[in-house]
């Protein structure tokens, strides 16, 4: 383990700025990914008149 | 009428399979997730040449692969459409193109967040930035082609071509940086020296590049699965399904 504390993880060793840059972006781009997702199919599933739980 | 459901089975009987293995993907990539990133950030040591900085390559690696990875297969699966006429393989292809996208969109960006650190700047025209760029306007490319045209199979055939051609500009990002003198280091693993080091980051990149994969076979059956129900919601299995369930 590289870390003596937390302060320490967060700091990256100076790089903190463009490693959590990085991991918030991919975060983001999942979590956008998966909501988009999600609303077309709710959308989908209101128009053809499914019922959301109908299936994944 | 049986030969409309023979006509219609594979796509329905996909959308049900499909389905099914949704969730098992889910659970897998959640778990891959977690001991990826835990070995990235816990177990994984510090570089000795770039410190902590090179911990972008648990998503940047693995962004990396996927991108390229993905479009192969959606060109694979384009291409199967338009010589065999099979309209599951190009819906396939249409569902894997914004995740391919986002992958490669994340390749970049995290590139450009390592390299202001290591290099002294977010962004160089050289070989290996540049065809990743490409590969980026070619996602965007075959999804505008495909959402401009309004009959399916014309924009499935459309898309095919381009994302044929586009198939070119792989080797080019995979060999760039041995074929032109670039910015970009070589192979990933190589700057590490130490084997104890070279196992814990190898490791962690490996997962992270497992679980990447995972969560692109979810998006893309989940949208596969709605661009089925999108083009076949006038046939009698769909309407079989609303009936079930409004039952």
């Amino acid at each position: 383990m590289s870390w003596e504390s937390w302060s320490d993880f967060f700091a990256m060793g100076g790089y903190g700025f463009y490693v959590w840059g990085s991991y918030l972006v991919a975060l983001l781009c999942v979590l956008g990914e998966v909501v988009l997702v999600r609303n077309r199919r709710r959308t989908l599933h209101k128009q053809l008149g499914l019922k959301d739980k109908s299936s994944l | 009428m049986t030969i409309n459901w023979f006509k219609y089975a594979s796509p329905a009987s996909f959308y049900f399979l499909a389905g099914r293995m949704i969730p098992f993907f889910i659970i897998a990539a959640v778990i891959l997730l977690i001991i990826g990133l835990y070995i990235g950030f816990f177990v994984a040591p510090t570089d000795f040449q770039q410190g902590e900085a090179y911990r972008i390559i648990f998503i940047h690696v693995p962004a990396a692969w996927m991108s390229m990875f993905l479009y192969v297969v959606m060109a694979f699966w384009a291409g199967i459409g338009l010589a065999f006429n099979t309209r599951l393989s190009s819906m396939v292809a249409s569902a894997i193109a914004p995740t391919g996208a986002m992958f490669t969109f994340l390749a970049l960006w995290t590139g450009a967040w390592w390299g202001k650190p290591m290099w002294g700047t977010w962004w160089v025209w050289d070989a290996r930035l540049t065809s990743e760029l490409i590969l980026f306007f070619l996602y965007i490319g075959f999804m505008s082609l495909q959402a401009a045209i309004d009959d399916p199979r014309r924009a499935d055939k459309a898309g095919a071509i381009i994302a044929l051609v586009g198939v070119v500009n792989i080797p080019i990002i995979y060999f760039s940086v041995q074929w032109w003198n670039t910015l970009h280091q070589g192979a990933s693993v190589s700057l590490v020296q130490s084997p104890k080091m070279a196992t814990a980051m190898l490791t962690g990149m490996l997962i992270m590049a497992l679980a990447a994969w995972m969560y692109s076979i979810v998006m893309v059956l989940m949208r596969t699965r709605m661009i089925i129900l999108e083009r076949e919601r006038h046939t009698a299995w769909v309407s079989e399904l609303k009936e079930g369930v409004s039952k």
